[in-house]
């Protein structure tokens, strides 16, 4: 294989239109990406570690920027290709994405034939799994759990974290080991009661991992926010305020919106995918009865629904129509036009939002727009500050793992709870062990044994 | 002189090795050094403990002897682990040792095909790879077409007390000193070990009233399920301790200890630790148990469970005087440290035959174990397996999601060994569904195959299973209303449980505080009532039902691996994609089967894919015997 040879092309995520990934793999990929990335704190990509992402612009040679970008680097032989990959996630659509394809072009890299990406992951060593549809199933199992490759994957904080995690799994499983296995020799083993705080505090550290790593997806894929509400109410208007263009067009006309019309804007570096929708009502015209499907569709993808009412109508049967289809989602509702004599009764609104999450707003004047967006940054990104410099990508599936670990340690607990004899939360505890062992690479091994010898003076 | 099978060695392995040899039809020889000392223990006086226990289980589910010969010569029998789960509790027995070498050397003696012989084996005969017989120290030669070595810890043994060390294979008996040598040139990797045993005291010369009295179990139990008795004997063990003055002699003297001297560098078992090494590693620990237990019914030899030392037997004496109760103790026997050679296990197929020769079989203390237990189940797997490849019939391959015998020879074939070996629950993943109490279910059908089960014998344990499935079959379909008469039944049951709406009795049986006993009445009908073993099972299969559906669901993930047997003579290094490692480890433990593999240190679970891509169509099936 050609070593200098560095191949990119475009991977979009299916489903997020918006977003377009422009890989590179090979050894040039950090050098080439390096020529063209801008980041806001003037690092350099060679400089960041492996698996973290970075945010910034793609810039030409005239040092114009191109686009607003999310750059993650996975070094050699940790990526999916073993070799060193650098993702650019572009959030200015296909043509800005293809400009930054090209740009890569231009500084050294090959666009890539179809599967060579695969075709690479295979010759490097690791497994093509599609080509061996039976063993995929034997192997299944154990793989799909272990991840040992893309463990090695995981460096600085997460690693050391789970190794934390998992180390003090172990103590607890040492402590109800010795207990099982050593009845006889009459071992002070810890209580369960003080067992179960200890697991209690170890889930709360997952959840926070967990979450962590949702704002991980959130910062490299965006985040999609639907604006609806009934024609007329506001809604063209408040996505021209908030991304501070005049995108979509504004009439008096109730369904001038007929197709949805999307419009990116950065919170602190992180994509928010902006949805104006078609007005939602009953309708006759075949355009519009599109565009309303359309609507009800979006509302089903977005993360977040603004819900925009008029504050100088009366509130009505078909806002409340509205609202029954959005009742499971995270709900902002925006009460629109305070600029306008208020004829919207408070108290009825009030029967179906919680206070702190209405606010009153005027899209034509600016009123509130500072309010909104920080109800917005708060729902999105909950309470913690993010620091993309630091933020680690965990990948889904090391999500789910930790999921999973979760779940069995909630299992442990309860059976401890319950006053279950020892190896059953043991039984929990150690599939917990193993998972974690997994993500970090390390199979379970004698170490139960070893830790109840070293611990406790055995031997009679 | 030709034999089929011929057992190197009388201990606890090779007994059972050549009864199931014999018993499978094949002309047995089993030589040993002191026919004296026929399954001998030479440490503690007891069978059975948390793990071992289901090691004897199973082997009386497969047909072994050690069950029985325990059942018929113990002196007091204990459930451990009472309070806990089925799954953790086991039986442990004091044994009358000298009892029970005599039974078992009787079994020996009256077992057809079995001749026993006094002969100390210094060669294994071999022929283009193959094995084909053994000579002894006089030079006389036996031919065989397998041979079981059996040697426990006699392999250049070494005794050590004190700054004092002789050749011997225990105390008082010669060691083996020519045969390690032979395995070498034959091509084995040998290691060394050691192992140690407390001083014997008289018992006349104990102040027992200083101490607890431990007592055994009132309720019959035993560890064979083919022939239930009552209690046979409940004889007292006593429960003293150590205290500062015992620290204190032990440290005052600690440069006399053989781990301090330098007489003994090797590793011993860690759940076997001197008082010497307690004190150097716990030196906080001021209070440790001794348990005095009877080396027999008629005797008067106490053993010091928690007392073992090497040192001098002058120093030795002197600890044991600062406990309480044993203030005036004399010694009988001083505690010794026995090392030996034994064979790196990796060495060895499922079946324990060697993978450099053929027919050549290697069973318990050698390969590295530690305990009778271990070597007994070990002995007999070899004897089954030595006798079905002659009889050209398939192996006997137990596994981990079968049996504790298949966690301990998977563990002795793959894994590193660092010291001896010896069972634990916690090896078995998956111990929940590998209890005692259904050792037979579990496994009397290889049993029976094999032929060391006899059919009545089989359709009994079939019967046993069959009543509980309908058991729990009825359970699921009686259906209890609250308030309806049926409420009777159930006076020790917390109503509360029932208060909500109708549910089945087997739901019912579910709930914490709920127990089999409280729902009997709706059981048992004109057909006549269900035995206690059978209401038990019922029990543990509806409580724990998500426990062991969970495991039955982890083995299965596995069982694609496990089902594939490797060919032995891959060239590991022509893969391509394997890391370098891996190919080195492969190369090194030859694993049997692509789960094995999976088991080895530092193979991931990529290399085991690799390893699938590349074979694909020459692996074969693992053929073994079925139900
Ligand atoms: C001092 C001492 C302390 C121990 N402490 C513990 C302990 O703390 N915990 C524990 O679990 N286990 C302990 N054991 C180990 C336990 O005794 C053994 O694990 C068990 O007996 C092994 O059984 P085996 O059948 O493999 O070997 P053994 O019972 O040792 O039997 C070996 C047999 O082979 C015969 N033999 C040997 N070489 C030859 C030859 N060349 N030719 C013919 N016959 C031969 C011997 O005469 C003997 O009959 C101890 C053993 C000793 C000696
Ligand atoms: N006074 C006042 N007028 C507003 C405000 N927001 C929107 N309008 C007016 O309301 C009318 C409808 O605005 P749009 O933004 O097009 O409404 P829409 O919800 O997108 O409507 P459809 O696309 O038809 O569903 C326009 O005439 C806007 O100028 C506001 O805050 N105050
Ligand atoms: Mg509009």
């Amino acid at each position: 294989m050609d070593n200098d040879d560095t191949i990119t092309a475009i991977g979009t995520k299916p489903g997020e239109a918006a977003i377009g990934i422009v890989k590179v793999s090979g050894n040039k990929s950090i050098a080439i990406v390096d020529r063209i990335f801008r980041s806001k704190s003037r690092k350099k990509l060679s400089a960041i570690e492996t698996y973290n992402m970075i945010y910034g612009h793609i810039v030409d040679k005239n040092s114009d920027i191109i686009d607003e970008v999310i750059v993650s680097v996975m070094k050699s032989p940790h990526s999916y290709t073993r070799e060193d990959v650098v993702e650019i996630n572009c959030h200015g659509g296909l043509v800005a994405t293809e400009k930054v394809l090209e740009l890569c072009v231009e500084n050294g890299a090959r666009i890539a034939e179809p599967g060579e990406f695969t075709k690479r992951a295979f010759l490097n060593g690791r497994i093509d799994l599609s080509q061996a549809e039976a063993v995929i199933d034997l192997v299944r199992s154990k793989t799909e759990q272990s991840l040992k490759i893309a463990a090695k994957n995981l460096q600085g904080n997460i690693k050391n974290e789970i190794n934390k995690i998992r180390q003090e799994i172990l103590d607890i499983i040492i402590q109800l080991e010795a207990s099982v296995d050593f009845i006889e020799e009459d071992l002070e083993v810890t209580p369960y009661h003080e067992l179960e705080k200890r697991v209690r505090v170890i889930e709360k550290e997952l959840e926070d991992m967990i979450k962590n790593e949702k704002r991980g997806e959130i910062i490299k894929n965006g985040i999609k926010i639907a604006i609806i509400g009934k024609p007329n109410v506001g809604k063209s208007s408040l996505l021209n305020m908030l991304s501070r263009k005049d995108k979509a067009i504004v009439t008096s006309i109730p369904g001038t919106t007929r197709d949805a019309v999307e419009e990116i804007l950065y919170v602190e570096g992180i994509p928010l995918i902006l949805v104006d929708t078609a007005g939602i009502r009953e309708t006759k015209n075949i355009i519009e009865k599109i565009g309303v499907e359309k609507s009800l569709r979006h509302i089903d993808e977005a993360e977040l629904v603004i819900m925009v009412l008029d504050g100088n109508r009366k509130f009505d049967n078909k806002d409340l129509q509205i609202i029954k289809k959005v009742r499971e989602k995270t709900i902002i509702c925006c009460i629109n036009k305070v600029d306008l004599e208020q004829n919207i009764e408070m108290g009825k609104v009030l029967d179906y939002f919680d206070e702190e999450k209405i606010v009153k707003i005027s899209a034509l004047k600016g009123i509130g727009i500072e309010k909104l967006e920080n109800m917005i940054k708060e729902l999105v990104l909950g309470d913690g500050e993010i620091n993309l410099e630091e933020m680690i990508i965990i990948n889904k599936r090391h999500k789910n793992i930790l999921t999973e670990v979760k779940k069995l340690l909630e299992n442990a607990r309860k059976a401890m709870v319950e006053d279950m004899s020892e190896e059953f939360p043991c039984c929990d505890l150690r599939e917990a062990y193993g998972l974690l062992g997994e993500i970090v690479g390390e199979t379970v091994t004698d170490d139960i044994l070893d830790g109840i010898f070293s611990q406790f003076c055995i031997g009679k | 002189m030709n034999y089929d099978v011929i057992v190197v060695g009388a201990g606890h392995a090779g007994c059972e090795a050549a009864l199931a040899a014999a018993r499978l039809g094949l002309k047995t020889l089993i030589l040993t050094i002191n026919p004296d000392k026929i399954a001998l223990m030479p440490c503690n006086p007891s069978i059975g403990g948390v793990g071992k226990s289901q090691l004897v289980s199973e082997l009386d589910a497969l047909g072994g002897q050690m069950a029985k010969v325990a059942d018929k010569t113990y002196i007091q029998l204990r459930v451990l682990n009472k309070r806990k789960g089925p799954a953790v509790q086991a039986l442990r027995a004091q044994i009358d040792k000298k009892e029970y070498e005599i039974e078992m050397k009787r079994v020996l003696e009256n077992t057809e095909n079995l001749t026993l012989r006094q002969g100390t084996v210094n060669k294994i005969l071999v022929k283009n790879d193959t094995v084909t017989g053994v000579s002894i120290e006089s030079g006389l030669e036996f031919k065989a077409k397998a041979v079981i070595v059996t040697t426990g810890t006699f392999l250049r043994g070494r005794i050590i007390i004190g700054r004092k060390d002789y050749h011997a294979g225990r105390m008082g008996e010669y060691p083996a000193m020519n045969l390690t040598n032979n395995l070498i040139s034959l091509g084995f990797k040998i290691g060394r070990f050691q192992t140690a045993t407390p001083p014997r005291v008289d018992k006349r010369t104990l102040d027992l009233s200083k101490t607890e009295i431990q007592r055994g179990e009132e309720e019959p139990v035993g560890f064979s399920i083919w022939n239930k008795g009552g209690i046979r004997k409940n004889i007292e063990c006593y429960l003293t301790y150590t205290n500062k003055k015992t620290n204190e002699i032990v440290r005052k003297n600690i440069e006399e200890s053989p781990i301090k001297s330098g007489m003994v560098d090797t590793h011993g078992p860690r759940h076997c630790p001197s008082i010497d090494r307690k004190v150097i590693n716990f030196p906080e620990k001021t209070r440790h148990p001794i348990f005095i237990e009877p080396e027999g019914e008629n005797t008067n030899e106490m053993y010091l469970q928690g007392l073992t030392t090497s040192m001098p037997p002058e120093i030795q004496q002197k600890i044991i005087n600062t406990v309480s109760g044993l203030e005036n103790a004399r010694i009988i026997r001083p505690g010794y440290a026995v090392e030996y050679d034994y064979i790196i296990p990796n060495q060895l197929n499922f079946t324990l035959e060697s993978k450099k020769i053929s027919n050549l079989y290697f069973a318990g203390q050698i390969n590295g174990t530690s305990g009778y237990e271990e070597a007994a189940v070990q002995g007999f797997l070899s004897g089954v397996n030595a006798a079905q490849k002659i009889k050209n019939r398939p192996p006997l391959i137990l596994t981990r999601d079968n049996s504790y015998i298949g966690v301990l020879i998977d563990d002795l074939i793959t894994k590193e060994l660092i010291e001896p070996y010896r069972m634990y629950t916690s090896r078995a993943e998956y111990r929940l569904i590998l209890r005692c109490d259904n050792a037979d279910i579990r496994l009397s059908g290889y049993g029976k195959n094999i032929g060391l089960i006899t059919s009545e014998q089989y359709k009994k344990v079939l019967n046993k299973e069959n009543k509980i499935n309908e058991a729990i079959e009825k359970l699921k379909s009686i259906w209890i209303n609250p308030g309806k008469t049926t409420i009777r039944l159930f006076e020790n049951v917390d109503t509360k449980l029932m208060a909500d709406t109708s549910l089945s009795a087997y739901k019912l049986l579910k709930r914490p505080g709920v127990n089999i006993d409280d729902i009997t009445g709706l059981l048992n009908d004109s057909n006549g009532d269900y035995d206690k073993d059978i209401l038990k099972q019922v029990e543990i299969i509806v409580k724990y039902e998500g426990y062991i559906n969970r495991q039955l669901n982890e083995i299965k993930k596995m069982e694609g691996l496990e089902k594939y047997y490797l060919p032995q003579d891959l060239n590991y290094f022509d893969i391509t994609g394997l890391t370098y490692e891996a190919k080195e480890k492969l190369s090194e433990i030859r694993p049997n089967t692509l789960g094995q593999a999976s088991r080895i240190a530092g193979i991931s679970p990529a290399d085991i894919s690799i390893l699938m891509l590349n074979l694909k169509g020459k692996l074969k099936k693992v053929k073994q015997f079925g139900y």
